[in-house]
């Protein structure tokens, strides 16, 4: 095994290398699985529908299920993300 | 005891002991459908992607943005294709690496160019794979250290933002980077030190 492979300055240059991706980028990479779930059609709607918006604002799980969707702790976590002011 | 990676360039470097799930273990998590390790995944090698596609292949902002999106997207439709769980990094460099050469190849149909892959496409790829080895070890040091050092080397940020983000003094930041990039470099060089006080 090599005594030395990395001072300081070469494992800061390697650090350097890998900034974060952008983070909308990520966050939706991350959705990716809730399409199954209806996730984007459930998107569209709550910004077309202000009603709709109103409702799962005010109880997200409750407006799903009146939608006939099974609210899936990932779905529930992703359309809270989304529904921020 | 620290291990060896196997593999190209990275052989040498230590494989450091991390309380967080292996690669296996995650890619094995998403097949199942956990969707919490879905999102480590992505969170785990986006970087990773990032990188090769803006610094490899210098795509511009849209593309690479597209090539992120497919990568993952594929990634996800392919997990039960993967024939080795612990391979998943290489499997995700090869395909942002054939899908941004797919995209250059369709730019050049409109303008041509003389090769395709830009010089020294190799070399980059295996300084990246070698700061994602060293990024990896990351995970492995106090969160104290993790964040100082993601937040400095990383994401740039400077002393003075670093303590206001920290609440500490400036004199302070430089001293911790400091001590936390030693001890990077210890646990990078496979001494144990993950129990000190940094």
């Amino acid at each position: 095994m090599p005594v030395s492979l990395y001072d300081e300055t070469r494992i800061g240059e390697l650090l350097r290398r890998l900034p974060p991706a952008p983070e909308g980028w990520v966050r939706a990479a991350q959705e990716l699985p809730l399409a199954r779930l209806g996730f984007d059609d459930l998107v569209r709607r709550a910004e077309e529908d202000t009603e709709f918006r109103r409702r799962l604002i005010a109880d997200l799980e409750a407006a799903l299920r009146e939608e006939g969707v099974e609210p899936d702790p990932a779905l529930v976590e992703a359309l809270r993300y989304r529904l921020q002011p | 005891m620290a291990r060896f990676r196997v593999e190209g360039e990275c052989a040498l470097i230590p494989e450091v002991m991390s309380f967080e799930p292996s690669d296996a273990a995650l890619v094995a998590r998403c097949r199942a459908g956990d969707h919490a390790a879905w999102n480590e995944l992505v969170e785990r090698f986006s970087r990773y992607v990032y990188a090769i596609s803006v610094q490899v292949f210098r795509l511009p902002h849209h593309d690479a943005e597209d090539i992120f999106q497919e990568v993952f997207a594929r990634a996800y439709q392919q997990l039960d294709k993967l024939r080795d769980d612990e391979a998943i990094r290489p499997w995700l460099g090869q395909l942002t690496r054939r899908l941004c050469i797919d995209r250059l190849r369709a730019a050049a149909r409109e303008a041509p160019v003389e090769d395709l892959e830009p010089a020294g496409t190799d070399d980059t790829l295996a300084e990246l794979d070698e700061a994602f080895a060293v990024h990896e070890a990351l995970r492995s040091v106090p969160e104290h250290c993790r964040e100082v050092l993601d937040r400095f080397f990383c994401r740039d940020e400077s002393y003075a933002t670093i303590g206001a983000a920290l609440d500490l003094p400036a004199g302070t930041i430089a001293s911790r980077i400091s001590r936390c990039l030693a001890r990077l470099r210890d646990l990078l060089e496979g001494k144990k030190t993950a129990a000190s006080a940094v």
